[in-house]
């Protein structure tokens, strides 16, 4: 909704920071804090075909999928960046799926951030349409439209926009199946909704709101990193028997670049993905903050000069295992579980503001479960716990640095 | 001068008779039949429906007094204005595209994040500014600018609010650019949501009615689009302003386009004016390029709305002609030759010119000077704030609560302090960024 409504508002500053980006490596001198990965130049980008066949955890879904589960030969990639492969995916859910519809705000010219691109002219504006600009609405009319068993794609135009559906989300959609003792069910709802920050949106484009739906057991909820990521875990949210909140990180919608399966393809909800592998400490994070925190692997590993003091020479061959989340709720306990009891330390890094962030669930638990084996408290990096100002978002939403310090922090506790 | 006595009743005429129609067909034959133990709903042995608060099914008719050569049509009576309200009004009604065009301009090119113009619907938001006292509590929903120039707000504290810099004294660089307020002008700070300010302005609207000095006085004056007008924010504020009931002035700008989304996917049935009569609240429709009416309607509106306690709508037929904001680009669902037609065929402020200089209160010559000398003091005003830095970092903390600081607050602006005092000096990234703020950051680092 702006409602401020400031639709594709990320787009043209992601466009030049892309292109700064590439143009460093070539012409410029090296920055000032030396170079680090991007988004764009991201080692968790998988940019060749084979690699993209190769994510783990993927799920051919095919006719005789059981027969297929491994082969790769004959699959085709496609370059795509993450709001591309969202649109994949809703198409791969709609040609195979006749009762899916996708609806929402300004959906049917191709929607804000262009992610239901051409699937008007593709199945139709009776499959894929406007709605009035009302989110208690669309999230009310995917609740019925589910609970008669059809597929139902929303959106909510931004996550900032999502609390006027917050009631028929939590109170209808996931408590739907229990209230009626497994009679009727929502699970074939799944609301798409763009999240976190791009630097300049302040209060009403910048919130992530994961938080907020903690408590709504029932639900799913569920953020991807990455183009291959989206088009898989939005494919088995749409196909999964519950209710899902898909928020896509919107600063990942362009900068993000992937080679991504062309073919019908999930990955699994509910299971945590490692991205380093590392007995040192365990980082764990969801969504943007990914790339932050891959760029603070690199300045622990090799710090630029200007921070070298601060980075212990015995810190700069930690093994730091990264995991990202991925499912929110329900969350990975047992992956996390086990990666703690063999690092002995936990960082956790959300846009979120600290108190009811996601952070502080994850540590409570996880803190009961590994209480002999923690070798330094659960550490936060989290935005503060403010609304998000538009002109201090520099420094309120966590970067490369604060994480950094996080774990110099903790790994010298 | 022109001296025309207030409207006519015509407004209170049609919208009782709006009422009646919304419960029963005026085409119930006369013989009685009594009517329901608990209302005045006539009972009728006719078996039939109805789909308009107008007889015969048709629209709801739209208000007008110039036409679009900017004269009188036949039958309008002038709202009474005199030569320096029309010029005043006029010359707010040319600010806003000179300041548009120019804040537009600016952040295209990079220098500031957002924007949001009012191309197209200068009319409605002056004309209804200059219907209100200037103490009446406006709730706006972004594109109402014109409003808070009305009253005052200078070339300054826009630039300073959109650059986001140390002397924006609506949001201290917390919102995103044209998310004015000011307590001084009655003008609430805008906020992001859609729709919220309109259940608001209910209560803003109680409180004025409970507060002696007020009562009788000032109302509650709430903008929003068409578009918001489907949130249930909408419904609930309307509801509430007839039923408490208080006096709360809806002003619904129908510009004909809510982002992509054309006001016919917007609604069924008869714009946001045929909701009014459900909520048994009196209700205009008017050309909102045609100022007078505007004028003369929200005048009469505001009067009705005051001596009644109870709110009312108005329903301003407009046409969004820019897109819907910076990061838009509307030619991608409506041609561009609609735009262009709508701007040549009715833009609201030739039309109120060629009215003006058949009165003989204005000419070319006016005209040129008037725009040169807000474009000298616009220029003026953004070259100031341009280069004006951000405000201190630490209000970043600022104004969550009032009254005694939380601890966890407290503690996060330590926190930062250690890390800004760790790494500020030295870190490249951190060190350009603190530069961008008063102080540079210093009263965080402790220095």
């Amino acid at each position: 909704m702006f409602s401020s409504r400031l639709a594709r508002l990320p787009s043209r500053r992601l466009r030049l920071a892309n292109h700064s980006a590439r143009r460093f490596q070539s012409t410029e001198p090296p920055p000032a804090g030396g170079h680090l990965p991007s988004i764009a130049t991201s080692s968790f980008l998988r940019t060749t075909r084979d690699t993209a066949l190769r994510a783990p955890g993927l799920r051919w879904i095919d006719a005789d999928s059981a027969a297929l589960d491994d082969v790769v030969a004959g699959r085709e990639t496609r370059k795509m960046n993450l709001y591309q492969a969202v649109r994949d995916a809703m198409s791969v859910a709609m040609t195979k799926d006749d009762t899916a519809v996708v609806f929402g705000e300004d959906v049917a010219f191709g929607g804000v951030f262009r992610c239901t691109m051409g699937l008007a002219e593709e199945f139709g504006r009776e499959r894929v349409f406007n709605t009035p600009l009302t989110e208690q609405g669309i999230a009310g009319f995917g609740v019925g439209l589910a609970s008669m068993g059809h597929t139902a794609i929303a959106e909510i135009q931004f996550a900032d926009y999502i609390f006027p559906a917050f009631d028929q989300i939590v109170n209808e959609a996931a408590k739907h199946r229990f209230r009626s003792g497994g009679q009727f069910g929502v699970g074939s709802l799944t609301i798409r909704t763009p999240t976190m920050s791009v630097g300049h949106g302040g209060l009403y484009h910048s919130q992530s709101p994961e938080g907020y739906f903690l408590g709504a057991a029932g639900l799913k909820l569920v953020i991807p990193r990455s183009p291959i990521q989206a088009k898989g875990l939005l494919l088995a949210s749409i196909r999964d028997p519950n209710p899902v909140i898909f928020m896509e990180p919107k600063i990942l919608y362009r900068s993000a670049v992937e080679q991504v399966p062309i073919d019908d393809y999930e990955l699994p909800l509910g299971k945590a993905e490692h991205l380093t592998r590392g007995n040192d400490l365990t980082l764990l994070t969801w969504g943007t903050p990914t790339y932050h925190c891959e760029t603070a692997l690199h300045m622990l590993a090799t710090p630029p000069e200007s921070l070298a003091k601060h980075v212990p020479a015995s810190l700069r061959s930690a093994k730091v295992e990264l995991i990202d989340l991925r499912t929110i709720l329900p969350w990975d306990v047992e992956t996390i579980e086990e990666s703690v009891r063999r690092t002995g330390r936990l960082v956790i890094v959300h846009e979120a503001s600290r108190t009811g962030g996601v952070g502080g669930e994850i540590a409570a638990e996880i803190q009961k479960r590994c209480f002999l084996k923690l070798n330094a408290p659960v550490k936060r990096v989290t935005g503060w716990d403010t609304p998000v100002p538009m002109q201090y978002e520099k420094f309120y939403i966590p970067d490369a640095l604060r994480i950094l310090d996080a774990m110099v922090e903790t790994l010298t506790y | 001068m022109f001296r025309i006595s207030r409207l006519p009743t015509a407004v209170l005429a049609n919208a009782s008779k709006c009422r009646r129609l919304a419960t029963a067909s005026s085409q119930l034959p006369e013989q009685s039949h009594g009517h329901l133990p608990t209302s005045q709903s006539p009972i009728t042995p006719k078996l039939q429906f109805f789909n308009s608060v107008m007889e015969d099914g048709k629209q709801i008719p739209t208000y007008r007094v110039l036409d679009g050569t900017g004269k009188v049509i036949e039958g309008a009576q002038m709202p009474e204005i005199d030569e320096e309200l029309a010029r005043r009004i006029y010359q707010n009604m040319v600010k806003l595209p000179i300041i548009d065009t120019l804040l537009y301009n600016v952040q295209r090119q990079g220098k500031i994040s957002f924007y949001m113009t009012a191309h197209g619907e200068e009319a409605a938001v002056t004309g209804s500014a200059a219907a209100l006292a200037g103490d009446d509590e406006i709730l706006g929903q972004y594109r109402e600018m014109g409003a808070l120039l009305w009253r005052g707000f200078s070339y300054d504290e826009v630039m300073a609010q959109c650059f986001g810099n140390c002397e924006d004294n609506s949001t201290k660089g917390k919102q995103m650019p044209v998310h004015f307020g000011s307590r001084k002008y009655h003008y609430h700070t805008i906020s992001s949501p859609l729709a919220t300010q309109i259940p608001q302005a209910a209560g803003v609207a109680f409180a004025l009615k409970r507060d002696p000095a007020r009562r009788g006085r000032n109302c509650a004056v709430v903008y929003f689009g068409e578009g918001a007008a489907s949130e249930g924010d909408f419904h609930a504020g309307m509801l509430l302003a007839s039923t408490i009931p208080t006096p709360t002035l809806f002003i619904a700008r129908n510009n004909g386009f809510a982002i992509s989304t054309p006001a016919s996917e917007q609604y069924h049935g008869d714009g946001i004016a045929a909701r009014g009569p459900g909520y048994g609240i009196h209700t205009i429709r008017v050309d909102g390029n045609d100022v007078l009416a505007v004028l003369a309607a929200v005048r009469e509106g505001r009067r009705l709305c005051i001596e009644e306690g109870r709110g009312v709508l108005v329903e301003a037929m407009t046409y969004r002609v820019g897109h819907h904001s910076t990061s838009d680009d509307s030619f991608a669902y409506r041609p561009r030759q609609e735009v262009e037609d709508r701007k040549r065929i009715d833009n609201p402020i030739a039309r109120f010119r060629l009215f003006l200089e058949s009165q003989g209160w204005w000419n070319a010559e006016q005209e040129e000077s008037y725009k040169a000398e807000v474009k000298k003091e616009i220029m003026q005003a953004f070259k100031r704030h341009e280069n004006l830095p951000r405000a201190e970092l630490k209000e970043m903390f600022t104004d969550v609560y009032g009254g005694e600081e939380p601890w966890n607050i407290k503690e996060q602006r330590e926190e930062l302090s250690g890390l800004l005092k760790k790494y500020g000096s030295t870190w490249e990234p951190w060190k350009t960024e603190l530069k961008k703020y008063r102080g540079e950051g210093k009263e965080l680092l402790g220095a």
